[in-house]
């Protein structure tokens, strides 16, 4: 094509051609870039074994739904966006930048196929994504400095506010954009201006608005802005290149890998180490993580890749109630360390295996901080990237568990589990002590399997449900239910012993093997083909956690398929005065997908009226924790389960619907603290659809 | 410094509904679960704390039967260097002063630059840390709350006294303390830790190998009878739930002057 301006590749500057700077600027970017990615990948070398390379098919699948697809972007609205513009307009526009790369040294180079019309159409559609990203990276930048949205706010205790690298890199890309048009306008102009064929500009665009104005710039002008816009843009984009592995800014880079090997089980908890079986585990040097390397390259990987968006921390109710915990501090903080234990430039000695590193306990993360997440899962749920914070949480754990460093509140019940398989300490024959209640007892004969009975189907209680009084009730409204749906049914008694959910998730891993083994076996024992429960943290653990045992289901579940098929009949609503509102338990929502079938139940009673309060399904807010958080003392400014009260309250509902006793415990004292007792109710769902029998 | 730390197995009152037996001398023992009696365990997370600030070793020692190892080697996970348990059948019938008297035995055959008790155990007697001192003829401070090191050849020991002063005392080396809980924090002992110290070798001292005799051991104390004192005059059982007691018990406060 003939021209009026020469390009870049041909020009002279004080008498040097630039064509030097079109080759010395990739070449040293591009080297610059490979030494910082090396060292950027020494931690992850040095880090623990992590098992990411199985189920392709599945990893790649979450590539284009999380990662191309940007999946859970919009779960924030504007945000979501905002981003989703700039990504497309990133990978629409990495095509662009390749080949204007080389465009600076091959004046008339197309990439294969963008020679003709498909170049054509290529350049429409560049052009409105440019000016998309620009006029995204403006609603960005205004969100930023002007909005200001809560997530985004630095706490002192963590440091410096971060708003300045979030506009410093707004900037680079709006200037990669602005760059990128005015080359590409100028060119279109001076050849217009001289009565040459110039480029289609599509209406609208940035080349667009900049060839309008350029009409009346002289060409010579138009020549210099032509060559030194192509040098800001080649400048601007290999230093952004280089700049994006030193920042939050990495995830440009690492997110794709990251959502490849994100986790695709949920529910369960990372083995001590991987590659280590259970019955080794007492050989293992260490335990847990102590040091930073004693994470494993998933995880360190999780801390490059932090976007820093907030979106975990803003669901995260440890967080919310002022626990010192925010789960993008958590990343934040490893990342700033795995900066500083491994700089680009190595200072002193070059980072290697051996290095002395602090121990994170005391450093960067105290034990407050690890000890208040309740694992309920809301900021894995919500991580645009994948990023995992509960294995991590309890690997910590597993270390401080290691060490004896864990607080008094808590060794009591550990203790009590292990000597009497129950955190409470109390002796296990009393463990089907509800059944003897003698009302009930007249109603409903529960078989006790302890002796060598059997049954079809095991009704696994769990610790809380078989000693608390209150939960108790719970016990017995699921006994009656499954008497009333005439299934042979049985408890362990004493053979029974705390399912250890929350005993793992405390990082006392082989407490949780020895629990485990003697269910397993009395599991067995009782020759039971199938297993329910009402208590989520038993259905979890069980489900995914042990192994080889008969199918388990939540009673919600057994519930809904006898009421499908009609084995079950339920009267309608006793009070159509009272509107309820469903909580989902965590470890039945977020962990195990359920959170159709205890909703399906309540609507199957007649007339009950059933509103949703504005955080549900996935989005639920955590009661408080269960199991040993119980026990728990956190330092915080409020309770988890008065602000769920609250928000059950604003939904408009009066009475709690819970499948979870964890759940109904929180529920039942923050509405005692929340002074609305007599105004507000909660109950389980299996006390609820007992009270409904036909 | 060498630290001798004395410790004994209880029942746990945490897990236990502890119930009388039938003759009323006793508490029913079927079905107890047994753990290290909690102020003792205060006293080897205190030897380990001096032990890694200022070097030396912590033995835990314990009388008692072959029960009484699980216990040792849960206090050896939690970080002590040995375990002495001193076991016979001559053993079994001996009181406060008979325990001190055995610990003395033992005691004398190390060299121990601080020996440490539990201020009481289950029994609530208070009694061995005192009579092991006097028996051996050293210098003793009870119901201790903290202790620093001073010099070569004492420690600075607090002790709480009466409406939560503390009183602070230099006692010369070697000596015996009593500790009180609430001194420290004792760390958790997982699982793994007890698994780990589950093959050391304890080595087990009977009456003969520590020059003793029955008579050094024998009781002169003779437990008659447990029994849950009459309700005496002006006492009340609040009764109801915990709801109402809680009401109850406020109003009467209020009543007296007690709250306001």
């Amino acid at each position: 094509m003939q021209t009026t301006i020469i390009s870049p590749a041909n020009a002279s500057f004080l008498g040097i051609p630039t064509v030097i700077f079109s080759i010395l600027i990739p070449l040293i970017g591009l080297l610059v870039f490979t030494y910082i990615m090396a060292m950027r990948r020494v931690p992850l070398v040095n880090a623990a074994p992590d098992s990411r390379f199985d189920h392709a098919s599945e990893r790649f699948f979450n590539v284009l739904k999380i990662w191309l697809g940007q999946y859970r972007q919009p779960r924030y609205m504007v945000a979501g966006i905002v981003h989703i513009v700039i990504f497309f307009g990133f990978l629409i526009l990495s095509i662009r930048a390749t080949s204007l790369v080389i465009i600076g040294f091959s004046e008339d180079f197309a990439l294969p196929g963008f020679s003709g019309t498909f170049g054509h159409l290529y350049n429409i559609l560049k052009d409105y994504a440019a000016t998309a990203v620009l006029i995204g990276c403006g609603i960005a930048a205004y969100r930023r400095a002007v909005v200001k949205p809560a997530r985004y706010a630095v706490p002192a205790k963590y440091g410096k506010d971060h708003t300045a690298e979030a506009l410093f890199v707004l900037a680079l890309i709006s200037i990669l954009m602005i760059s990128e048009s005015c080359f590409d306008a100028s060119l279109i102009a001076a050849n217009l201006q001289q009565g040459l064929e110039g480029e289609y500009v599509a209406p609208l665009t940035l080349s667009w608005l900049f060839k309008s104005i350029f009409m009346a710039v002289p060409v010579a002008a138009l020549q210099v802005m032509h060559v030194l816009s192509f040098y800001i843009h080649d400048l601007t984009f290999f230093f952004f290149l280089c700049f994006l592995p030193l920042g939050k800014h990495f995830h440009v880079i690492t997110s794709i890998f990251n959502v490849y090997f994100m986790r695709l089980k949920r529910g369960n908890i990372k083995p001590v180490k991987y590659g280590v079986k259970d019955e080794d585990l007492d050989d293992l040097e260490l335990f847990g993580v102590k040091k930073l390397e004693d994470f494993t390259w998933k995880h360190l990987l999780d801390f490059y890749s932090c976007a820093d968006c907030g979106r975990c921390s803003d669901n995260c109710p440890a967080n919310t109630v002022g626990r010192p915990l925010s789960p993008r501090f958590i990343s934040i903080k490893g990342r700033d360390l795995i900066f500083k234990s491994y700089p680009i430039l190595p200072v002193k000695k070059p980072a290697g295996p051996g290095k002395e590193s602090e121990d994170l306990i005391g450093s960067i993360y105290n034990e407050d901080e690890i000890w208040s997440c309740t694992t309920c899962g809301a900021c894995e749920q919500e991580c645009p990237i994948g990023i995992e914070y509960i294995d991590k949480i309890v690997d910590l754990r597993r270390g401080m568990v290691d060490d004896g460093n864990v607080p008094q509140s808590l060794q009591k019940p550990l203790r009590a589990l292990e000597k009497r398989g129950n955190p409470y300490g109390k002796m296990e024959k009393k463990r089907a002590a509800w059944i003897k209640d003698k009302e009930f007892a007249a109603e409903c004969e529960v078989k006790v399997l302890e002796k060598g009975g059997t049954a079809s189907t095991l009704y696994f209680v769990d610790s809380i449900t078989s000693y608390d009084d209150r939960m108790m009730e719970i016990a017995r409204s699921t006994a009656k239910l499954l008497d009333a749906m005439n299934l042979d049914f049985g408890v362990l008694g004493k053979t029974e012993k705390d399912s250890g959910n929350e005993v793992r998730r405390f990082g006392e891993e082989m407490l949780f093997q020895a629990l485990r083994e003697e269910n397993s076996a009395a599991i067995e024992e009782s020759g039971a083909s199938e297993i329910v429960t009402a208590d989520p943290h038993a259905y979890n653990c069980l489900k995914n956690e042990y192994n080889d045992l008969p199918p388990v289901s939540h009673i919600s579940q057994t519930l809904l398929a006898k009421i499908n098929s009609n084995e079950l009949k339920l009267k309608p609503v006793t009070d159509s005065s009272k509107i309820y509102t469903y909580h989902d338990p965590c470890y039945l929502g977020r962990h195990n997908d359920l959170y159709d079938a205890p909703r399906d139940v309540l609507d199957s009673i007649q007339g009950l009226t059933r509103v949703e309060m504005e955080k549900n399904r996935d989005r639920a807010f955590c009661c408080g924790g269960g199991g040993l958080m119980l026990f728990y003392e956190p330092e915080e400014d409020q309770r988890m389960g008065v602000l769920r009260v609250e928000m059950a309250k604003e939904a408009g509902a009066n009475v709690i619907v819970t499948a979870c006793p964890f759940c109904l415990v929180n529920m039942e004292d923050a509405i005692k603290v929340a002074g609305l007792e007599g105004e507000m109710e909660a109950i389980d769902l299996a006390e609820l659809v007992e009270l409904h029998l036909a | 410094m060498e630290i001798l730390v004395c410790v004994t197995r209880v029942p746990d009152t945490a897990e236990n509904e502890i119930e009388l037996n039938s003759a009323g001398n006793d508490i029913e023992r079927d079905d107890l679960v047994y753990s290290v009696n909690e102020w003792d365990n205060y006293a080897v997370e205190e030897a380990i704390q001096i032990r890694d600030r200022v070097g030396g070793s912590v033995t835990v020692i314990t009388v008692g039967d072959d029960e009484s190892d699980e216990i040792l080697r849960r206090e050896m996970a939690m970080g002590a260097d040995k375990g002495i348990l001193l076991s016979d059948d001559a053993f079994e019938k001996a009181d406060g002063q008979g325990i001190a008297a055995i610990l003395k035995a033992a005691a004398a055959q190390g060299s121990y630059d601080l020996i440490l008790t539990g201020a009481q155990s289950e029994g609530g007697a208070g009694e061995v840390g005192g009579m092991l001192a006097a028996m051996l003829d050293l210098p003793y401070a009870s119901l201790v709350v903290s202790i620093e090191e001073s010099g070569d050849n004492s420690v600075k020991v607090g002790r709480e006294i009466e409406g939560g002063t503390i009183e602070m005392n230099e006692i010369s080396l070697p000596c015996v303390l009593s500790i009180q809980t609430g001194i420290n924090e004792p760390r958790y002992v997982g699982i793994r830790g007890i698994r780990k110290v589950a093959n050391v070798d304890i080595p087990v001292q009977s009456i003969s190998e520590l020059g003793i005799t029955d008579s050094d051991v024998s009781s002169s104390v003779k437990r008659l009878d447990y029994f849950v004192p009459d309700m005496g005059e002006g006492a009340e059982m609040l009764e109801g739930d915990d709801e109402e007691i809680i009401d109850k018990l406020i109003e009467m406060l209020k009543a007296k002057g007690g709250i306001k």
